[in-house]
Parts: structure tokens; C-alpha cells; sequence
């Protein structure tokens, strides 16, 4: 019962770190309109593993790495105007094959159970974390997190209006970079903990519900961090009075019913706001 | 049994139609590049990539909890992705495929939800890891011919019901703003457009896998916009491209065992969509 104990203490610790950090680049994500190439990281640190496994190194060096890489040269490609959805998709397509490819290598040769390692990382759990991966995601998110608030005025700024941001000499490329960075950073992290696939739900659904209520950036970052770390919380529980239900389900689906909740709240005070304009 | 490659074309082409479940894999792959040739076309026009990932990835747990009630994957796949494709299409952002936003915030809520879902059903399920690899990533081989028929009357309705409404769809798909202010029902087409695609992605993905899906849906579509930009000739060279694409890599994966079509498919795709590119940016140059 202790090591349970200190399972679900770890899982708490960690969900808490990750749901923080993902709370404030998702707000950004959102505001910048990225959240499709976010959805592709958490694809791409798919494959990242999966090379990792069958190279027979480090699962973290293989998830951090491809994560960089994808960022950093999404960053690089420079994409000025709106996002290229077609190529984002097309390119991670790709690499999803390539995941494909590793994934039937590694249930070929390894005599693990065929498929299962490939299944955790695209699912994930937080209560089965090794303590190294454990303190790695903490360390990272905590990392992530600090950079992000130091550097929160000017993501904004950059997020909300390039042009004038550019306009008034703000190091544009470089700041585009090092988000894509730390973005990549937090995506590896959440990865670990939560899974490649179930990435985006803590990246989008707490950042969309926060931008539905509040209008201020900086209180809908605050409002997102909160929700996101309030999802965790409750999926968490709810996945240990009901071991049936897979944290990362009870995650996600918390996290979705906030959204859910917040876009119904936004347009009843919509329809209020009408009705008090007639009056 | 491997088949061995004789390097003659004709001689390794008898030899792969030999086998019934090549034959029925072939059909069936014919017909869904076709369907996503179509419908793909539409979606590269309409930038809507993110929205046909997502509805693909809802066929995930649409397939798993069928399997979990003992019904065939292929129904519980259509079914989750209509009830997707009208959630998104009743979202008023989700109609405005062009602006990012928080739209793409309803989206990827809806996709991580589906993928929760999906992550439980297969839980529940027994034969956990296998079952939920086999319905993210596909598998051709267990495709019956009385599926294929199925298969191909879907298809066939879908690519009829698009063609009905291809002229007032281009408009809204080009110029919404001009097609509501000639009355043209934007919004009915949208949701008829994104139901269609949903089915669509039901039946690509019970060839390629849940999570493939995009790479037959966009990339031939986006290879063929790259080369003209005429409706008719592009939807036809979507499909040929669709179909060429398809064959090729039915024909790797048979003669390559160990490596999975997904891999043939995406990559030759990829490769395509890169060649197209760079064509249509240097030829963009020479035209200057």
C-alpha cells in the first residue's frame, strides 16, 4: 500500500506541474492559432519515442528530441501569415507513418508484448511513471513555466498583434523560436505523463473554455491554469474511486466538460446581453 | 510463405492477384482513394485539415466501442463520426474552416475527448494493445468481399451527394461572403459538406487506421492543387494521384512483409506532395 501511496502522491505531484505549464502555452497556442501544429507535436514525440525504443536508447531523449526538432523547424519555416494547415497535416502525416513503421519493428523484435509500449506512449499513464521520468517531467515543466511567465508580455504581444509588435522592434524570430522551443519542451513532458494523443486535451480544452469567459489575456492565462490543474485534480480522483476509468480518460474528460460548461456560460450572457440591449 | 520479387512487373502483379485477400485489398483501396481523392479535394480547397484529422480520429472510438458490444468496427466508425461531424458543424466557429482562432480550440477539445473514449473502450477491452494498434494504425488483410460491396455503395453515394452540391459548395468554399449575399445556404451546405466528409473518413479508415487517414485524405488533394487549379481537372488528378498512391503501396507492402502499409502510404504521399511543391514554386518563378 506505501508504494501506491507514493504512486499516487508522484501522480498528483507530476499532473499538477504538467497541467500548470500546459495551461499557459495552450492560452498562447490558442490566441496565436497553432493548436493543430500542437496536435502534430504530440504525433511527432509519438515517433520520437518509438525510435528512441527500437535504437535502444532513452525513451525521454527520443521524445524531447523529436519534439525540438519538429518545433524548431515549423518556427524556422517562418510562417508569417496564417498557419499552413495542409502542410503542418502532410508533414506530420508523414511522421506518423514513420511511427507506424518503428512501432511494427519494435513489436517484431523486441520480446516485449507486441504493441504495448507503443500503446503507453500514445496513451499514457500518471500512475505508472517511473520516478526518473516523474522528476524529469517536473523538472521540465517547472523549467518551461518559469521561462513562460518571464517572457509572458512580449508572448503576448506577439501573439495578439505581430505587426505592431514588430513595429516596435521586438526580437521577432527569436522569440518565435524560443516559444516553439519551450512548447516542445512542455509537449515531450505532457507526453510522458499523459500521452501523445491526450496531449491536446489539456492544451486546448482549459485555454478555449479561459477564452470563452474571460476577455483579458492575462486573466485568461491565470483562468486556464487554473482549469487545467482543476481537471487533472478531479480526473485523478475520480480515476482512483473508479479504477475502471483510465486517468487520462478522467483527465480529458473533465477537461472537456469545462470547455463544454464555459462555451454554454458565453453564450447565455451573449443572449443576456441582447435582451438587456432591447430593454 | 513470403512472396519473392521476380523484378517483372507482369510476372509479381499475377502473382500478388493470386491471392483473394489481395484481390479484395486492392477493391477496397481502389475505392477509398477515390472517396478520399473526392473529398479531400475539398478539404485542402476549404483548409479544413485540422477538422478531417479529428473527425478521422473519432472513427477511433466509434470502432472500439463497437468491437467492445460485438458489432462490426466498420458501423460504430460511421456512426461516431456523423454524431461528430453535426457536434462540429452545429459549433458556429467550426463552419469558418480559414480562421484559427479558438476555433481550432472546439476542435481539438472534441478530438482529445474522442481519443479518451477511445483509450477507455479498448481498456475494457481484452485484447487491449493489439486491438487499439490495429484500429489506430489499420490493417488491410481482413477485408471480406461482401465488405467491399458495402464498402462501395457508401462511397458511391457519397461521391454522388457531393457532386450535387459541388457548384453552391465551391462558392461558399471560395467566397462566403459573396455566396450569403446571394442567398446561397452557407451554413446547410457546411454541415452537409462536413457530415459527407465524416462519413468519408469512416470508411478510409478501415483501410488506413484511425490515424492515417489524413495522410490519403489531404495529401494526393494537395499534391493536385499544387498542379492546377481547375476544379474538374484537379478532383480528377486528386483521384488518380489517390489511386496511384494506393496501388503502389498495396504493391511494396505485399512484396515487404514487416512493414506496414501505413508507412508505404504516408511516405509516397509525402514524397509526392513534396515534388508537387517544389514544382509548382519553380514553375511560380519562371512565370515571374
Amino acid at each position: 500500500m506505501i508504494g501506491l501511496d507514493a504512486a499516487v502522491l508522484h501522480a498528483y505531484l507530476v499532473g499538477t506541474m504538467v497541467a500548470a505549464a500546459c495551461g499557459v502555452v495552450g492560452t498562447l497556442l490558442v490566441l496565436r492559432g497553432e493548436v493543430f501544429s500542437a496536435d502534430a507535436l504530440g504525433h511527432v514525440a509519438f515517433t520520437g519515442a518509438m525510435a528512441a525504443l527500437v535504437l535502444g536508447l532513452s525513451l525521454g531523449i527520443g521524445l524531447y528530441g523529436a519534439c525540438a526538432l519538429f518545433a524548431v523547424g515549423l518556427a524556422l519555416l517562418g510562417r508569417r501569415g496564417t498557419p499552413d494547415d495542409v502542410r503542418t497535416g502532410s508533414a506530420f502525416a508523414w511522421v506518423l507513418g514513420i511511427g507506424a513503421l518503428l512501432l511494427a519493428q519494435y513489436a517484431s523484435s523486441s520480446s516485449a508484448p507486441s504493441g504495448t509500449a507503443g500503446v503507453a506512449v500514445l496513451f499514457g499513464s500518471l500512475f505508472s511513471l517511473t520516478p526518473a521520468a516523474a522528476w524529469r517531467t517536473t523538472l521540465c515543466c517547472a523549467v518551461a513555466l518559469v521561462l513562460l511567465v518571464v517572457l509572458l508580455r512580449p508572448l503576448l504581444f506577439l501573439s495578439l498583434d505581430p505587426e505592431v509588435a514588430a513595429g516596435r522592434g521586438l526580437p521577432i524570430r527569436s522569440l518565435s523560436v524560443g516559444f516553439a522551443l519551450v512548447t516542445a519542451v512542455v509537449a515531450a513532458a505532457t507526453t510522458e505523463a499523459v500521452g501523445a494523443l491526450l496531449l491536446l486535451g489539456l492544451l486546448a480544452a482549459p485555454a478555449g473554455a479561459a477564452l470563452k469567459v474571460v476577455t483579458s489575456p492575462y486573466r485568461a492565462v491565470l483562468v486556464s491554469t487554473a482549469l487545467a490543474v482543476g481537471s487533472v485534480w478531479a480526473g485523478l480522483t475520480w480515476s482512483l474511486l473508479e479504477p475502471a476509468i483510465p486517468p487520462s480518460t478522467a483527465i480529458v474528460a473533465v477537461a472537456a466538460l469545462g470547455y463544454a460548461a464555459a462555451a454554454l456560460l458565453a453564450q447565455r450572457r451573449r443572449q443576456g446581453r441582447l435582451l438587456g440591449s432591447a430593454s | 510463405m513470403t512472396p519473392h520479387l521476380q523484378l517483372n512487373l507482369l510476372v509479381d502483379l499475377r502473382v500478388l492477384l493470386s491471392f483473394p485477400f489481395m484481390v479484395s485489398a486492392a477493391e477496397a483501396g481502389t475505392v477509398v482513394a477515390v472517396l478520399a481523392g473526392v473529398l479531400g479535394w475539398w478539404v485542402v480547397l476549404r483548409r479544413q485539415s485540422f477538422l478531417a484529422h479529428t473527425l478521422a480520429t473519432v472513427s477511433f472510438p466509434g470502432a472500439a466501442f463497437a468491437v467492445l458490444l460485438g458489432v462490426a468496427a466498420a458501423w460504430g466508425a460511421l456512426v461516431a463520426t456523423v454524431i461528430a461531424a453535426l457536434v462540429l458543424a452545429s459549433l458556429p466557429v467550426a463552419l469558418v474552416g480559414k480562421g484559427p482562432g479558438t476555433s481550432g480550440a472546439a476542435i481539438g477539445t472534441v478530438q482529445a475527448l474522442a481519443l479518451a473514449l477511445g483509450l477507455a473502450a479498448t481498456t475494457w477491452y481484452h485484447g487491449y494493445a493489439e486491438s487499439a494498434t490495429a484500429l489506430l494504425f489499420g490493417s488491410f488483410l481482413g477485408i471480406t468481399s461482401t465488405e467491399v460491396v458495402l464498402l462501395a455503395l457508401i462511397a458511391a453515394g457519397a461521391v454522388l451527394a457531393i457532386t450535387l452540391i459541388a457548384r453552391p459548395l465551391l462558392l461558399t468554399s471560395v467566397d462566403p461572403v459573396v455566396a450569403a449575399a446571394r442567398a446561397v445556404p452557407v451554413r446547410a451546405l457546411s454541415t452537409i459538406f462536413v457530415v459527407l466528409l465524416g462519413v468519408a473518413v469512416a470508411e478510409v479508415s478501415q483501410i488506413t487506421g484511425a490515424l492515417l487517414v489524413f495522410a490519403l485524405l489531404v495529401m494526393p488533394a494537395a499534391s493536385a492543387q499544387a498542379l492546377t487549379a481547375s476544379p474538374a481537372r484537379g478532383l480528377l488528378l486528386s483521384v488518380v494521384l489517390g489511386i496511384g498512391i494506393m496501388w503502389t503501396s498495396l504493391f511494396a507492402g505485399f512484396y515487404a512483409p514487416g512493414i506496414p502499409i501505413g508507412f508505404w502510404v504516408t511516405s509516397i504521399g509525402f514524397a509526392l506532395y513534396l515534388s508537387t511543391q517544389l514544382f509548382a514554386a519553380r514553375r511560380s518563378l519562371a512565370a515571374r
